[in-house]
């Protein structure tokens, strides 16, 4: 006599805490091992590439602030080389180390958050609560700098939107000395921890070909063995002039994601110290009155500055009729704009390539044959943000 | 057990040191020139106000949460008849700030002007004014602090 057995639907999330923000994954559960995990997304859509097509490329910026909202900076930085290679503008020295700085500390920002939480997830409390307090600091920089600590506003193309003020790069440098010294603390809580290692360790392995067949990027594709970043494979802006190593795991499993990350942090301490030591006065946007709105001082003095003020601010810049794909290596992963422009100062498409998505989409992959309680984890260790996993 | 013990004692040893978290509302965190925070309408030091009614606030606002009517005075100025600000609109971009050739609109230091009603985060031209007028000192400050960069 066969035993008649049924499988179990379970809706994990929205609200549950581990979610990681607004999925709904249902679960399909023989007992406690998952037979199918289906991610339900769209519950945070609002429309930003559709949006895009309506705003001037200026309006635009701030929206790739709401995407990946633990790491702002990044996804302007993608659509702000995106509009610069169609208009094929030089970037100032200056301006690029003070971008590819930003880029770093939002790394810095994505990581801790991600790291912590992923412990979080499988029981530590203590790592988030001394992580967090690093964000502090990081988010005051983005502050003193942008004027807002999360939505920033402030990569434009061809530059930034000021220069650092006074004493900023000061303490930067020192954040550079004392935070490792907290990533060493993170690591002493994490690393040889034997509950973290026994929910981590085994667990949502990738092997190499399927991280590529997935088309992962990011760390995802890096826990995996393979050494893709777009900083080095194709470096953009500054990168090039910078020394980093790209830390890449063995397993693929989601404890060599958290290693990879943990490393990641220390090496974008050292470019942020690099950026810091290059970095030379000079001019932080493009030069090009047509694309950069003049200073305040200028328009009180000049006629030519004020109708270019008048001309940036309703119609914006026109950009030539051409087809772009611009792609950043993000804290999540491949971060890419593709960018249709018509001649208008309005681009006629905007699509927008989150790392997330495909991440997310290989959730079934990933957790089949898993314990139920082995879907934080791995959730985790994707590091999933719904601002641009839903756009 | 050495695992453990480590993380013991760096959590232990942090029991030992000052406190990080600040008593708010009774203390707050700085924040720099550059934040951008709730809005004011500037005015002159003779009383007048600074907007000329030029809407580039208006057509900048990427959430079009500014609308803007104006009419000329008497003696020849342009001035607005209506300046609102839609603030669950508004995304606090600072490009309203960033557009404005007289330092009108600001965006200022205070980011506590939650309501109760939805209505009163409408802000018309009296709020905004009177907003400006209430943190003039600090928004005064904050653009000479900044000025080199502006």
């Amino acid at each position: 006599m066969t035993k008649k057995t049924k499988t179990l639907n379970l809706n994990f999330g929205p609200q549950h805490p581990a979610a990681h923000g607004v999925l709904r994954l249902i679960l399909e559960l023989d007992g406690e091992v998952v037979e199918k995990a289906d991610p339900h997304i769209g519950l945070l859509h609002r429309g930003t590439e559709k949006l895009i097509e309506n705003k001037t490329y200026m309006q635009a910026v701030p929206y790739f602030d709401r995407l990946d909202y633990v790491a702002p900076m990044n996804q302007e930085h993608a659509f702000a080389l995106a509009i610069e290679k169609i208009l094929k503008i030089d970037v100032p020295m200056r301006a690029q180390f003070i971008r590819v700085m930003f880029c770093e500390i939002g790394r810095i920002l994505s990581h801790i958050l991600n790291v912590t939480t992923q412990a979080l997830d499988v029981g530590a409390l203590t790592p988030s609560l001394w992580g967090f307090e690093e964000r502090e600091t990081l988010m005051t920089f983005y502050e003193r700098a942008s004027g807002s600590r999360l939505h920033a506003n402030y990569f434009r193309a061809g530059g930034v939107h000021q220069d650092l003020p006074m004493g900023l790069e000061e303490d930067i440098s020192n954040f550079c000395i004392s935070f490792p010294k907290i990533i060493d603390d993170l690591e002493t809580l994490l690393t040889d921890n034997r509950i973290f290692k026994q929910r981590n360790v085994d667990i949502g392995i990738v092997t190499k070909k399927d991280a590529l067949d997935y088309s992962f990027s990011g760390v995802m594709i890096r826990g995996s063995g393979v050494a893709w970043d777009l900083r080095k494979s194709q470096p953009y802006d500054c990168y090039k002039q910078l020394e980093f190593k790209i830390p890449v795991g063995k397993n693929g499993d989601c404890y060599d994601r958290y290693l990879c990350r943990i490393e990641e942090m220390r090496e974008s301490v050292s470019i942020i110290k690099q950026c810091l030591a290059k970095m030379t006065k000079g001019p932080i946007k493009s030069l090009d009155g047509k694309i950069s709105p003049p200073s305040k001082k200028d328009i009180k003095q000049s006629m030519e500055a004020l109708i270019h003020h008048f001309k940036l601010f309703t119609e914006g810049y026109r950009v030539d009729k051409d087809e772009i794909y611009a792609a950043v290596e993000a804290p999540k992963g491949e971060f890419g704009v593709y960018l249709i422009s018509d001649g208008s100062s309005k681009p006629y498409k905007c699509k927008i390539r989150a790392p997330g998505f495909s991440h997310l989409a290989s959730m079934d992959y990933l957790i089949k044959g898993h314990m139920l309680a082995d879907v934080p984890a791995v959730l985790g260790s994707l590091d999933i943000v719904f601002g641009e996993v839903d756009r | 057990m050495l695992d453990f013990l480590g993380g013991l004692i760096i959590a232990l040893r942090e029991v030992f040191k000052p406190k990080k978290t600040i008593n708010y509302p009774f203390e707050k965190g700085k924040i720099s020139p550059r934040f951008r925070g709730e809005h004011a309408l500037r005015r002159y030091p003779d009383g007048e106000e600074r907007c000329i009614a030029c809407k580039l606030c208006e057509a900048v606002c990427p959430a079009q949460a500014i609308t803007i009517e104006s009419s000329e005075r008497a003696d020849g100025s342009r001035k607005t008849t209506r300046y609102d600000i839609d603030m669950m609109k508004c995304i606090y971009c600072g490009l309203c700030e960033e557009s404005c050739p007289v330092d009108a609109i600001v965006q200022g230091p205070n980011f506590e002007f939650s309501t109760e009603t939805r209505e009163e985060l409408y802000y018309n031209k009296e709020k905004l004014l009177d907003n400006g007028d209430r943190w003039e000192n600090i928004l005064a400050a904050n653009i000479r602090a900044d000025k080199p960069y502006r």
